[in-house]
């Protein structure tokens, strides 16, 4: 009981989280290179593109564990960025294989521009979202655990010291 | 220090006083001596061809590398008959490979080894290795000099028939070896500006050298590009006068008041009266003049028009009626006509037309016009670029002779070494400091530029440095600064690069210590030979494979004749050495290879059918050593149309073509010639027709101008990685998804021709065009293995680039072909305030390995003022490069949102660089639509645009005509496209020899440009309309008989051909007029446009009429409209 559903997809997002702050800190690179000619662009998008659909995915993969264990707060923040994800995979240019980046158009001063902002800002989202997922999961698991566990439970007793008292509070009725 | 060294140097230049003041029309002084409409493009280039001693062949250009014949050049129409040196060379083309071939041997060699380079080059013989090339000629004994050779073109200006360079032609830049010799005899010394400026002195320029000094006109205009003005004033400097040229030919020029805003009066008959009033103060007085005018314009009338009116009530003249002007479409100019006949009239140089205007109309027009004079004689000190114009009042605003660029407010002597506006031109010659300023005057900054032009005269360089800023890499050019004699700072970067030691010597002067006469920092145009650091691998052969389709539908059309009886008659023309390969693939639902193995009998064919999984056959025998099986290949060519005569296949598996080709090519790189007539159909790259016909007219969205699918896309940029250009010819009457095909070429920078109703017999036009083009694309010069950097001025960056090719970095285009007729947009943006600079500069750098294996590198360096007001920036816009730097804009945006996303962003345009005129630079508000005069065009160019065939809504328009009409924006240079948005419109019966060119023994007769509205046509003429690609010669129901029997050879209207397309050559001086003015046209581009005679029951009226942009039409808005709705806007 300790362990709930929603525990478990925090923990998952936590973790796929990280990897989504890889991702996008790669994206940032990469296109920091395009633009400081280190890289030849079909290669350059060659690499970027194959991993453009799993980073969606993954997203999209979250959201609908969140769903699940409705946690709608959670998925409520997460919805944009999700929306955001399909209209740009919505208006991809036309291409044979998956990703987004189109080598011939790349180079292009405003596509570069924004493909450096999205990346930052999806960093940025990633990084508060990391914090906030492990928020929820030392919340879930260890205060609700608390919360919801008997005095006896020593361990933590030291470690919630703080909150001990407004523990007993809450479990005399019980 | 580097300036005194520029003045010394310039030949032509040295000792002329350049007088500030007056010289600010520089263009009116080249077209003194008599050029007339080349001033359009005048540029001193084509002023010094002029000069050589004519090459008689008008016609054609000749793919050779110095050839001069750029098309550029035609426009120039140099006076001098030298001008065109081998234009029509084509016929010298033909000359056998052979010939060259010593040439050519050498300089390869030289090439692969710096070591060898040097020394061979002296040799002073003229047969000598192309590197000796590069040794200037004019000093024989110089050319002894070590390392370096410059090779000014000058020799080939000079020498004297073009046609003895044919061999050459096809040759990338080498010079000449003869033609060196010739241009021997030149004077040795000024190497530099000689390139430009040497030309033997013709008639021409000893006249306006004489002049300036007495007029106070600088002789600048002689040389260079551009003249300089004025020395910088502060303000506006140099109101570049662009356009109003001055029509040479009429006015003496040494008569002409020299008063240098003034432009000379109007060409045609009147000139004398007309012209001479206006001169007072352009801006204000128009005093006495009025009457004069309008005599004078009535005079024109009756003669152009043949009406009778004289005095058509006032109110109509000076300004538009409150109602726009009926739109007849009927043929004759309307009697009932609104305007006053003398609007009818051709056009006036604008200045004074409407002064004249002004003061007839007596009544409803003063008071409006009494603040717009008031506001004129204000600014009567400034320049006249920025004269307010209000574009509601002012009818005739299209000036009677083509519009050339402005010239940049910089010194005389940056000015005179300046990059060709034919070359490089900047959409603002006067550069903003900041970002926001740019913002607020709402223009685009972009430049354009033709880097591969075919150039008269180029200066090339072989040295074993190549001297570059050792940060930025910007090659040593004319604006750097020299510190002293052993630095110099770059004008890019600003960083101190050391002089190396070589570069110390001037082997021009065979001087030491005098680096900034060395030819680099002479001229802003130059070539290098480049060392072995510039190969990533040994220059490539010239590598040509035609991949031509054979279905059906192919055969139907019968362009297989035509294509293989042209090859077969330049095949010895192809530009290329010893090493030059060839071969031919065709298809249908398969692919056929043909085996030209040395050794064979006959051409052996290989049929391929798994078109799925496409391989080569024979992988070494395919691709042939030209001269070693020249016969091979002249058999395959003569049996190939018969071949496939009774084919019934009609399926057609373009892409296993292609990507075979591209595994032919791929170890070598080379072009790929492709011929389609059909959708593709089969096997990879098929697609599907997504033309709905019905929505050809729709006033609504245009879909499907994207590529449907990326296999093409995909494929070009394999091409381009492996050097590999894909030239696409379409000869469809049905719809072929160009939107998708154009891919191939686009990304691999290629070309696309689209003949869309080819048929061998029922469209002779359309076959005399691809004929002619063909024989061009064939013998024309070529680069392989390009690639084209840009670099600017700390401060500045690309923002993009539209032409074809692919963007391989921030700054990077790769080319893996490049051709002489193929230019390139760049949109800038300002990064960083440019607040401490006084100039900024763009360098172009092209390095690329000629046809003859030789790596070059050609650098056009352009130098721009950079200034701090927005009064300044108006003053120096470049209304032809804005216009065609926002159609290129407007291409992307319909493809990536939509056609009438583009059509608002091009409105806006309009709307809002007018409105930021009025808002900061105008100083007193009035009523009326306000433009400078340097941009009084803008909505006329704007409004033509959104009526080109890429961009309108509601007019049938076939999906792959707008498609095509959109690669041609992009792709083509500036100066071809701009016909094809404004067409130019001539009437032809009266052509008198007045004011005409004279181009090699030719006389080139030179009407006005009247403004294309169907009140210009009258019944009783005949009328010449330019678009570009097409010409129409539309003749009246009354039409001067003389003209009939003379030019067209009927008795009578009735009897003129309804699809005629070439005018007899009859033996009368009416003929002979037209016909030189036609193939004058002509001869200024590289594609050939055809003629199409039209009466006034033709069909294709319907498509001239829709050329005539100030008029209404069912969908869109006439001229007059249009400027209300965008005083609307602004007002708003």
């Amino acid at each position: 009981m300790a362990f709930t559903f929603a525990a478990f997809c925090y923990m998952l997002a936590l973790l796929l989280t990280a990897a989504l702050i890889f991702f996008a800190i790669w994206h940032i690179i990469a296109f920091d290179e395009l633009k400081t000619d280190y890289k030849n662009p079909i290669d350059q998008c060659n690499t970027l593109n194959p991993l453009v659909l799993p980073e969606y995915l993954i997203h999209f993969f979250f959201c609908v564990m969140f769903f699940c264990a409705a946690e709608w707060l959670t998925l409520f923040l997460n919805l944009p960025l999700l929306a955001y994800h399909v209209w740009r995979y919505m208006s991809r240019p036309v291409m044979s294989c998956p990703g987004l980046y189109d080598p011939t158009t790349i180079m292009n001063a405003d596509i570069l521009a924004y493909c450096q902002k999205e990346g930052w800002c999806k960093l940025a989202f990633y990084l508060l979202s990391f914090f906030y997922y492990l928020y929820g999961y030392v919340f879930l698991t260890l205060v609700k655990r608390i919360l919801h566990c008997s005095v006896k439970n020593n361990y933590f007793n030291n470690f919630f010291k703080a909150i001990g008292s407004h523990c007993k509070r809450v479990k005399e009725p019980h | 220090m580097s300036t005194a060294g520029f003045n010394s140097q310039n030949g032509a230049g040295t000792g002329q006083p350049y007088s500030n003041g007056p010289s600010q029309n520089p263009v009116g002084l080249q077209q003194l001596p008599g050029a007339g409409y080349g001033s359009g493009h005048q540029s001193p280039f084509n002023l010094m061809q002029a000069k050589a001693p004519s090459p008689s062949v008008p016609g054609h250009y000749s793919p050779g590398p110095f050839q001069p014949l750029p098309p550029g050049s035609p426009y120039h129409l140099s006076p001098s008959p030298t001008a065109y040196p081998a234009p029509q060379g084509q016929p010298l083309l033909t000359a056998p490979l052979i010939g060259r071939p010593p040439s050519q041997t050498p300089p390869h060699s030289a090439s692969s080894s710096p070591g060898l380079r040097l020394i061979p080059a002296q040799p002073t013989p003229p047969p000598p290795p192309a590197v000796s090339s590069s040794s200037y000629h004019q000093n024989p004994l110089q050319t002894a000099a070590p390392a370096w050779h410059y090779n000014t073109s000058q020799p080939t200006m000079r020498s004297p028939a073009p046609m003895i360079l044919p061999p050459h032609g096809p040759v990338a830049n080498n010079v000449n070896p003869a033609a060196s010799l010739a241009g021997q005899s030149l004077p040795p010394p000024p190497l530099s500006s000689a390139a430009y400026n040497t030309s033997p002195p013709s008639p021409h320029l000893s006249q306006t050298q004489s002049q300036p000094q007495g007029l106070g006109m600088p002789p600048t205009s002689l040389h260079g590009y551009g003249q300089p003005g004025s020395a910088p004033p502060p303000m506006n400097p140099m109101a570049p006068h662009t356009y109003q040229p001055i029509r040479p030919a009429y006015g003496p020029p040494p008569t002409g008041p020299p008063p240098p805003m003034r432009p000379t009066p109007p060409p045609t008959g009147p000139p004398a009266a007309s012209g001479t009033p206006p001169p007072t103060k352009a801006d204000g007085a128009v005093a006495g003049n009025g009457p004069q005018a309008t005599n004078s314009y009535n005079h024109v009338d009756s003669k152009m028009a043949g009406l009778a009116q004289p005095g058509p009530p006032g109110r109509h003249l000076g300004h538009y009626p409150s109602l726009p002007p009926g739109y007849q479409n009927t043929s004759g100019p309307p009697a009932p006509s609104p305007m006053h006949p003398a609007m009818q009239a051709a056009t006036q140089p604008y200045t004074q037309a409407p002064q004249a205007y002004q003061q007839m109309s007596g009544g409803p027009g003063m008071a409006q016009l009494s603040p717009s004079l008031a506001s004129m004689s204000l600014q009567s000190g400034t320049p006249e670029a920025l004269r307010v114009v209000n574009l509601l009042q002012e009818r005739n605003l299209l000036p009677p002779t083509p519009i050339s660029a402005p010239t940049p407010c910089l010194t005389q002597d940056l000015q005179r070494i300046n990059c060709s506006p034919e070359v490089y031109r900047c959409t603002l010659t006067s550069i903003p400091q900041t970002q926001s300023l740019l913002n607020k005057a709402k223009l685009p900054l972009g430049l354009l530029l033709h880097p591969f032009k075919d150039l008269s005269q180029l200066p090339v360089v072989t040295s074993s440095t190549i001297v570059r800023c050792r940060s930025c890499r910007t090659y040593i050019n004319p604006f750097v600064s020299f510190l002293d004699q052993r630095r110099w700072k770059c004008n890019l970067c600003y960083r101190v690069n050391d002089v190396p030691e070589e570069f110390m010597y001037n082997p021009v002067s065979r001087s030491y210590g005098e680096p900034h006469k060395r030819p680099e920092v002479q001229n802003a145009t130059i070539e290098f030979i480049a060392p072995s650091e510039y190969m990533l691998r040994p220059p490539q052969p010239a590598v040509y494979l035609f991949v031509l389709d054979v279905s059906h539908n192919a055969v139907e059309k019968g362009y297989l004749n035509v294509f293989c009886q042209s090859l077969l008659d330049n095949i010895n023309a192809l530009p290329g050495d010893s090493r030059t390969k060839v071969g031919f693939i065709t298809f249908d639902s398969t692919v056929h290879f043909y085996n030209l193995q040395e050794g064979l009998s006959q051409p052996q064919m290989l049929i391929v059918s798994d078109i799925e999984d496409i391989f080569l056959p024979t992988p070494d025998s395919l691709l042939v050593n030209l001269n070693e099986c020249k016969e091979l290949v002249q058999d395959l060519l003569k049996s190939l149309p018969s071949l496939f005569q009774k084919t019934m296949e009609t399926q057609s598996a373009l892409g296993a073509a292609l990507q075979a080709a591209f595994k032919l090519l791929s170890p070598t790189g080379g072009r790929m010639s492709v011929f389609q007539t059909q959708l593709p159909n089969l096997g990879v790259g098929a697609l599907q027709s997504r033309e709905d016909p019905n929505q050809r007219a729709s006033a609504k969205e245009i879909q499907h101008l994207s590529p449907a699918t990326d296999f093409y896309k995909k494929l070009a940029l394999d091409c381009s990685g492996q050097q590999v250009a894909v030239d696409l010819f379409l000869l469809s009457s049905q719809y072929c998804d160009l939107a998708s095909l154009g891919c191939i070429s686009r990304y691999s920078a290629g070309n696309v021709y689209y003949y869309p109703s080819y048929h061998h017999q029922h469209s002779p036009a359309q076959v005399e065009c691809f004929q002619k083009d063909l024989k061009r694309y064939l013998t024309r010069k070529i680069g392989f293995e390009a690639v084209m950097r840009i670099r600017c001025t700390k401060g500045l960056s690309i923002h993009t680039f539209h032409g074809n090719f692919f963007v391989r970095s921030t700054d990077l285009l790769s080319l893996p072909n490049v051709n002489p007729d193929a230019g390139f947009a760049v949109q800038m943006s300002i990064d960083e305030n440019l607040v401490d600079t006084q100039v900024v500069s763009f360098q172009a750098a092209l390095l690329y390995t000629s046809s003859k294996g030789e790596r070059r590198i050609r650098v056009h360096t352009l130098c721009l003022p950079v200034v701090n007001s927005l009064t300044d920036i108006f003053a120096g816009a470049d209304v032809q490069a804005i216009s065609g730097l926002l159609a290129c804009m407007a291409v992307d945006r319909s493809v990536t949102a939509s056609l009438g996303d583009a059509r608002d962003a091009m409105i806006n345009a309009a709307i809002d660089s007018l409105a930021s005129y009025r808002q900061f630079a105008l100083t007193i508000q009035q009523p009326g639509l306000l433009a400078p005069a340097c941009l009084r065009l803008f909505p006329l160019y704007i409004l033509a645009l959104l009526k080109q065939k890429a961009f309108r809504l509601g007019t049938s328009t076939r999906l792959d005509d707008r498609v095509f009409a959109m690669c041609q924006l992009k792709y083509q240079p500036l100066a071809y496209a701009m016909p094809m948005i404004h067409p130019s419109l001539y009437r032809l019966d009266d052509l008198t020899d007045e004011g005409a060119l004279n181009v090699n023994e030719r006389t080139i007769p030179q009407p006005r440009v009247l403004q294309l509205s169907v009140e210009k046509l009258s019944r009783d003429g005949a009328f010449l309309m330019d678009a570009g690609t097409v010409m129409y010669l539309w003749i009246g129901r009354n039409c001067n008989p003389i003209f009939l029997t003379q030019v067209l050879g009927v008795p009578s209207y009735a009897d003129v051909l309804d699809n005629l397309y070439v005018l007899p050559e009859i033996d009368s001086a009416e003929s002979q007029r037209t016909r030189a003015l036609i193939g004058w046209l002509r001869d200024q581009r590289p594609f050939y446009p055809s003629l199409h005679v039209i009466k006034d029951e033709s069909q294709l009226k319907a498509s001239l009429l829709q050329h005539m942009i100030e008029d209404r039409t069912d969908s869109a808005l006439s001229y007059y409209e249009f400027l209300l709705h965008l005083q609307q806007k602004i007002t708003k």
